[in-house]
């Protein structure tokens, strides 16, 4: 049974939301000035995922996520301040400025890292989930990906794996429709992520991305029975990003009008504000208060970011080896 | 008098000395239980070779077999070593990295420096390595050369049965990813093993042999061969000093270096295709460091740029043998 959300949980859950897409929407625009090295994949419009699944989750569970990993960071619980000092290349960052965008790491609030590899995360949930199971852990691992590598032998071959050990795993597919410029319709063999579970002997789920409920219910369900030891679940959860593969996509593989249509009638925000206030639950004014919190919080991270200084030699091979 | 057990045996010791000192140790791979949960469980095989027999029974819980499914486990056993666990993954046959590639050069070896230094990934993956079993070329390459190139990761290749379990104590005991790699030749080769617990440190070659005409670096069952050779070469008046990495990464550079400088002469000897080799690292290291030493050219005794043939008649003309480095060291002694 899905644990019953409080009032502070739902405050909680907005407070994560709207930091992801104040964190990305700032990213988008500062991006375009050409001061932030490398490239950047946004998780705009896909923020009811990661806050709904973990908010099923604590420090002690792991999450392996994506090149577009910013939303698990922040829904995890890594700082967005060293988040954005890291992005920006600096030695504050939660890397030491050596990691960036993709490869943002914190391993003392479970997070496993963004990974560069398409599909790589999920042997290594396996790994992390065999360790709680070795050691009679009540903890859970949830591996993110994405459509793309929803084709990728790695994650077939850990759903197989965690089925065969009763592994404590939800393999949580982000389809958002596009693996880069590939549509999933083009790509995924089947109508569904979700329906590949039972050839892994798994329950399959696929829910509505824009519903922070639905996923927060779905997931919740699925690592539920994960840390009662019923074995690993795939959860399928269907959205859509905001923004291009990387800043910069001119994204002319979709139609006209798509993004700003879903932006205008399925935000997850959006959505999620109009239930929690014409229920009475939680006022206007304090999701207000909440979004200015946020822009100040955010806000800051980018200026400290910029004035924050970056590595030295010193630290080019520092960082290789525990010992060498 | 020591008492002598095999190379196999010694790995096996090691393994099962770790796991009752670190209930954090775990093995996995294919087979190393070998029977799980089938009828014959009670005489599982324990490893394609038998080399983790007698394993699951005494650690229960703690030898798992996995499906074949390569970049599966030794994902999870990395995934295992980012929360304290000290897994040893087997990958039965190295030449199998082609299908786990990604987990061990992108995750495991780079996730201390692409993390800041705040993780550790104290993960060994074992595998067979090496020609001299008629297995053919996707089941008798070396490939230590291609570890050896991944910064975060360390390479060990042992040439006996003491070093092999000194050093797999320490790559277990070790914080790093360590690809320890066994020359199935090998397996059977008696040695003087303590049955005590002991570690062989990285980054320290042995001096196997000493002498003072060509220096021989040899690793892996090349060691044997590079032996063979120097007896020989002793007949005919050349004093070898034969040197042992016993780790490709870290290298012990000084003791190569300091013992070129005091022979004048370099012969390396490598199993491994010759391109990018151990092989040619050793002698761009000597070349550029102790050019002033050198009384002759380098040579190289390595495989060739071919895949490992099936025939043993073409095996045999393939693997570097003690008469090709015979060769070797007399033309670098007899150069003018």
């Amino acid at each position: 049974m899905t644990k019953q959300l409080t009032r502070d949980d739902l405050l909680k859950a907005y407070r994560t939301m709207r930091t992801i897409r104040e964190f990305e929407e700032r990213l988008h625009t500062d991006f375009a000035t050409g001061e932030i090295p490398g490239f950047v994949h946004l998780y705009a419009g896909e923020e009811a995922s990661a806050t709904g699944v973990c908010m099923n989750l604590t420090a002690e569970d792991h999450i392996a996520s994506t090149h577009r990993g910013h939303g698990h960071c922040i829904a995890k619980g890594v700082d967005p301040v060293g988040m954005m000092a890291e992005i920006w290349g600096r030695k504050t960052g939660t890397c030491k400025g050596k990691g960036g965008s993709m490869h943002i790491a914190d391993l003392s609030v479970g997070m496993l890292g963004a990974n560069g590899i398409v599909g790589g995360g999920g042997p290594l949930v396996c790994g992390t989930a065999l360790a709680a199971k070795l050691r009679g852990q009540p903890f859970v691992s949830v591996c993110f990906f994405g459509d793309g590598a929803s084709n990728q032998g790695t994650i077939f071959e850990a759903m197989n794996l965690a089925s065969v050990w009763n592994l404590p795993v939800i393999f949580l597919a982000e389809n958002n429709g596009y693996a880069e410029a590939t549509s999933s319709n083009f790509s995924v063999a089947c109508d569904n992520i979700a329906d590949r579970a039972s050839a892994f002997g798994m329950p399959g789920i696929t829910v509505d991305g824009f519903d922070f409920f639905a996923v927060y219910e779905a997931a919740g369900a699925a690592i539920e029975r994960a840390r009662q030891g019923g074995g690993p679940s795939l959860v399928e959860v269907k959205l859509s990003r905001y923004y291009g593969h990387f800043e910069g996509d001119q994204q002319t593989y979709r139609a006209p009008g798509e993004v700003q249509n879903i932006r205008d009638t399925k935000d997850c925000l959006l959505q999620f504000a109009r239930r929690v206030t014409s229920s009475g639950q939680i006022a206007q004014a304090e999701l207000d208060a909440i979004d200015a919190e946020v822009k100040a919080l955010i806000d800051g991270s980018v200026v400290k970011a910029k004035s924050d200084p970056k590595p030295t030699e010193a630290d080019l091979l520092t960082d290789v080896y525990v010992s060498y | 008098m020591a008492r002598k057990i095999t190379y196999q045996q010694a790995i096996n010791e090691a393994l099962d000395q770790e796991m009752s000192r670190d209930q954090n140790v775990i093995v996995m791979g294919e087979d190393v239980a070998g029977g799980a949960g089938s009828p014959g469980e009670q005489d599982a095989w324990g490893g394609v070779l038998g080399v983790t027999r007698g394993l699951y029974h005494k650690h229960p819980g703690r030898v798992i077999d996995t499906p074949i499914s390569e970049s599966g486990y030794v994902g999870a056993a990395i995934g295992a070593a980012c929360c304290g666990m000290r897994p040893v993954a087997e990958l039965m046959f190295v030449d199998f990295l082609g299908v786990c590639f990604d987990q061990i050069f992108n995750q495991a070896a780079k996730f201390r420096y692409m993390f800041g230094g705040k993780a550790e990934t104290p993960v060994v993956i074992r595998a067979m390595y090496g020609a001299g079993f008629r297995a053919a070329a996707q089941h008798s390459q070396c490939l230590y050369n291609i570890f050896t190139h991944i910064p975060g990761l360390k390479v060990v290749v042992p040439s006996n049965p003491y070093d092999a379990k000194g050093l797999l104590i320490q790559s277990i005991r070790d914080n790093d990813p360590v690809i320890f790699l066994e020359h199935k030749a090998l397996y059977t080769m008696e040695g003087e093993v303590p049955e005590e617990s002991y570690t062989v440190p990285f980054g320290e070659a042995a001096v196997v042999r000493e002498g003072h005409d060509v220096t021989i670096v040899a690793m892996g069952r090349m060691v044997q061969k590079a032996q063979e050779a120097a007896a020989e070469l002793q007949k005919a008046g050349i004093h070898c000093e034969i040197i042992d990495p016993r780790t490709t990464s870290p290298l012990d550079t000084d003791t190569i270096l300091e013992s070129v400088e005091k022979t004048g002469r370099l012969v390396v000897v490598d199993e491994s295709h010759p391109r990018c080799s151990m092989a040619s690292d050793i002698a761009g290291l000597v070349a550029e460091n102790a050019f002033g030493s050198l009384k002759a050219p380098i040579r190289q005794v390595t495989g060739y740029h071919a895949p490992v043939p099936f025939s043993d008649a073409l095996e045999e003309l393939y693997i570097p043998s003690a008469a090709k480095i015979i060769a070797a060291a007399k033309s670098v002694k007899e150069y003018k």
